[in-house]
């Protein structure tokens, strides 16, 4: 994990390199010497200077959004609480842990206990004292089983939270070397009292205190003067716009009213890079678009079927046409190389004739296979399936596309139809993902894959403590999924934001978009 | 003391509006049933669990039946309360009052320009009738209602904002915003919807005037000596008021009701994009409120164009 060989980074400085032609280089230069390169050229020569109004406009906000941090799901009310909150660690961009409000941590050898030092002489923003208290009752409410939070599934293998001095203890059900990370989760935001009486307040230790909040709209913030990390936060205001049109966002920063956007659409990535005082910069991250099939239910409980229409996707073709090069292809796991303790494993190819071998080894009725499929599955995905169904009846496979409505996708056809279109965001590490998605037990085990050997792979790789092990193990299960699991994996897609010439300190993070939400914190105006 | 009859024609009007509202209120309400999936679900969205699923269904009251959810519902707007919105807790009539406001101040600015613009236009073409200015200015007005209104908000956003940058492409307004900074804010949508809504009200103020110019007493006074502007402006139009009257207040109900792309498009903070995210959270409470704001605006402004039109008619205004 330490590895700094691990760390990948795709990084395409100028938007008309082509894609490819820089993955070839950083295969010939290998890993160690892009590490080096990826670095902004200069970015931390300079000193940050100070002043000044950021303004984010940024698209996946609604109306309806809450400021209850337990409750975001999209972009905005993710940037929203990064402003104004504090996780105890942070991921960094190369993928190790940061201590912030937690100061130091350890835990016993088989990582079923964990202790937590907290930082002191914190004040939240109503100037109360930041305590080992407050730690506890968040991480109480969002474990508890009667909360809404998001992060409820990750917190269910605690079974004990507790403060000890400045410490919080915490025991768990299973060993768990990677329980920093899961504690990162942006929905676990330190508040006052742990939250309880008022999710709702944003008041937390962020370097920027919430001025107005209009949700869908505009959210205002002031620079907390009592910050207790000195070296972040260098505007005097933020400003956040919520801009979910794309061609409104993108003409937003082509015309100066905001210095920073996210979301670009791959399609048209190129061109706005190409409007002068603007850059685009793309990250490639941990996630990913999938095509899921139900391990459990006909056909797909015949793993030739599923082999077949695996080998039925021309992968490179979805990367080239739906994401415009700004992404990489995927093997059918939900983990590539941004992950620590990541194996390659053998690419799989489109090949048809394999393909039709493995269909009629199947011995299926011929039948059409209907994938349903709407375009909020991810962008692009009407497209992609149409290109699947393409390749897959090149092959012989009888797949038919059902388009349906974005309104009630995730709730009608997401985990409950056999066959469908989804995007996973990615984790931190692999445990986490393979955990959420993967496990028997999983709330969202959304290819109903049910496998006590990787189950139990799963549970020795997150309490080993050795890292060639662990690597090994988590090698194992990759293959598994890959061979066996209902996941097709055509593509890993970039996180693509564009920033305007006047912001520096702009680096990459392959966490998530927005520097991981701290792109306000860590640039500065030029 | 026999009422006037048009005291009795409005009184009936009214009492039919507050009847429509009723039905319309119930036909959003089944609507809204009517969708796939339901509150809990469209906030927790991909991240939903069963467990979540259930916490959030009971603390929404969403276990309670239909029926029962309607008329606590209709109890509290008779009382004057909107109640509070399913997703975020916050105070519908105090979130609605800020959106309304500003979807009426972009439709306000709008026909301030676009009426007057098309009734002048719609005179001087049915003067020109037939002529060059006639058919420039059907010509051009036929070209802009034709454009989707997304396409004109791009191309007066692309020359405008990000070439010329003489307008924000962002019409973001709020409080601490005097009003010229307000107007400048809004210019480029306040253009887009004045090209959306100009044809149509030009075209039947032209259709309008040209069927009474046909008239005898449009000859007679062309015969007495009165320049042709002049007849158009003194004669014609008077009789030609009703029906653009009408066409008037359709405008503007859509001005209010109907420009929620433009809204997207430019980042308004109107009624529009507030409707549909809440449609798409399935925020029953919100939904209805905006229902019959909406309907309430489209109601009322068709009651007045019916009692102008029966004002500006004698025979209506004197019946036998």
């Amino acid at each position: 994990m330490k590895d700094k060989l691990d760390l990948i980074i795709d990084h395409v400085e100028q938007v008309r390199i082509s894609r490819r032609a820089f993955l070839n280089n950083t295969a010939a230069f290998g890993a160690a010497v892009l590490g080096a390169s990826v670095l902004p050229r200069g970015a931390f020569a300079e000193e940050p200077k100070k002043g000044g109004t950021l303004i984010l406009g940024l698209g996946g906000g609604e109306t309806t959004d809450t400021l209850d941090p337990g409750l975001a799901d999209s972009p905005v009310p993710f940037a929203v609480n990064r402003q104004w909150g504090d996780t105890i660690v942070n991921v960094t961009p190369e993928g190790q842990i940061e201590p912030r409000l937690a100061e130091s941590m350890e835990s016993n050898a088989d990582g079923t206990e964990w202790r937590f030092n907290i930082r002191q002489g914190v004040k939240f923003h109503d100037g109360s004292d930041m305590t080992v208290d407050d730690v506890v009752a968040t991480f109480k409410r969002h474990s508890d089983e009667n909360s809404k939070s998001g992060a409820l599934g990750i917190m269910q293998g605690i079974s004990e939270i507790s403060a000890d001095g400045n410490a919080v203890v915490m025991k768990m059900t299973t060993g768990n070397a990677d329980l920093p990370y899961l504690l990162s989760d942006y929905h676990l935001v330190i508040q006052p009292k742990g939250g309880v009486d008022a999710p709702t307040a944003a008041i937390g230790t962020g370097t920027w205190k919430l001025l107005t909040a209009e949700p869908g709209v505009r959210y205002t913030f002031d620079k907390n003067p009592a910050d207790w990390d000195t070296t972040r936060g260098h505007y005097d205001a933020v400003e956040i716009i919520v801009i979910n049109d794309a061609t409104a966002r993108s003409s937003a920063l082509q015309s100066g009213q905001v210095h920073m956007i996210n979301r670009i659409d791959p399609k048209v990535a190129k061109l706005v890079g190409k409007t002068p005082g603007v850059q685009v910069r793309n990250v490639s991250g941990r996630g990913h678009y999938v095509f899921i099939m139900h391990c459990d239910k006909a056909p797909f409980d015949n793993k030739d079927l599923r082999m077949a229409l695996k080998l039925a996707i021309n992968r490179q073709e979805m990367v080239d046409k739906i994401l415009d090069g700004f992404g990489g292809v995927g093997n059918d796991t939900p983990i590539n190389a941004a992950y620590p303790l990541f194996t390659a494993i053998p690419q799989r190819e489109y090949d048809p004739v394999a393909a039709a071998a493995a269909y009629k080894a199947s011995g299926h009725d011929g039948s059409p296979i209907v994938m349903t499929v709407a375009d909020t599955a991810f962008p692009g995905a009407v497209d992609a399936a149409a290109l699947f169904e393409q390749s897959a009846n090149a092959a012989g496979i009888p797949l038919k596309i059902n388009r349906v409505p974005d309104d009630g996708y995730w709730s009608d056809v997401w985990n409950v139809n056999p066959f469908c279109a989804s995007y996973w965001g990615g984790r931190p590490v692999q445990d986490q993902m393979w955990s959420t998605a993967y496990l028997s037990t999983a709330d969202w085990n959304d290819t109903k894959y049910f496998n006590k050997d990787l189950d139990a792979l799963i549970l020795a790789a997150r309490g080993e403590a050795d890292a060639t092990k662990r690597a090994d193990l988590y090698n194992q299960i990759g293959m598994i999924v890959h061979d066996d699991g209902g996941t097709i994996c055509p593509m890993f897609n970039d996180f693509i934001d564009a920033v305007s010439d006047k912001i520096a300190g702009y680096a990459l993070d392959p966490n998530y978009e927005q520097m991981g939400g701290f792109a306000s914190a860590k640039t500065w105006l030029a | 003391m026999a009422i006037h009859p048009i005291v009795k024609l409005i009184a009936q009007r009214l009492a039919l509006g507050v009847l429509l509202l009723l039905a319309v209120s119930v036909l959003i309400f089944m609507g809204t049933e009517a969708l796939p999936g339901d509150v809990a679900q469209a906030i927790l969205g991909q991240s939903a669990t069963p467990e979540s699923l259930a916490n959030l269904r009971e603390s929404l009251g969403l276990n309670e039946p239909a029926w029962s959810r309607y008329f606590g519902w209709l109890g509290g707007v008779l009382q004057g309360d909107l109640g509070v919105a399913l997703t975020n807790g916050q105070n519908i009539a105090e979130a609605i009052g800020k959106r309304l406001g500003n979807t009426l101040f972009l439709a306000a600015c709008a026909a301030v320009i676009a009426v007057p613009l098309a009734i002048l236009l719609g005179l001087l073409a049915a003067r020109y009738n037939g002529r060059w200015p006639d058919k420039l200015i059907s010509g051009i007005t036929l070209a802009t209602i034709s454009l989707p209104e997304f396409v004109a908000g791009y191309i007066v956003m692309f020359f405008l904002a990000v070439k010329w940058r003489l307008l924000p492409s962002v019409a973001m307004v709020n409080d601490g915003m005097s009003l010229f900074e307000r107007v400048n804010a809004i210019l480029l949508p306040v253009i887009v919807l004045v090209l959306v809504v100009l044809a149509h009200m030009m075209r039947m103020t032209r259709a309008a005037i040209l069927n009474v110019m046909q008239s005898a007493y449009i000859e007679t006074a062309e015969l007495k000596g009165l320049s042709p502007l002049t007849v158009i402006w003194r004669h014609a139009f008077p009789n030609a008021i009703a029906p653009v009257v009408n066409v008037v207040m359709l405008n503007l109900a859509y001005l209010v009701v109907g420009v929620v792309v433009v809204e997207v498009v430019f980042v308004y903070p109107g009624m529009g994009q507030f409707l549909v995210d809440h449609v798409a959270k399935r925020d029953l409470p919100v939904v209805q409120a905006c229902g019959l704001i909406f309907a309430a605006i489209y109601i009322g402004l068709n009651i007045f164009a019916d009692v102008v039109s029966i004002f500006t008619n004698p025979r209506l205004r004197h019946p036998k």
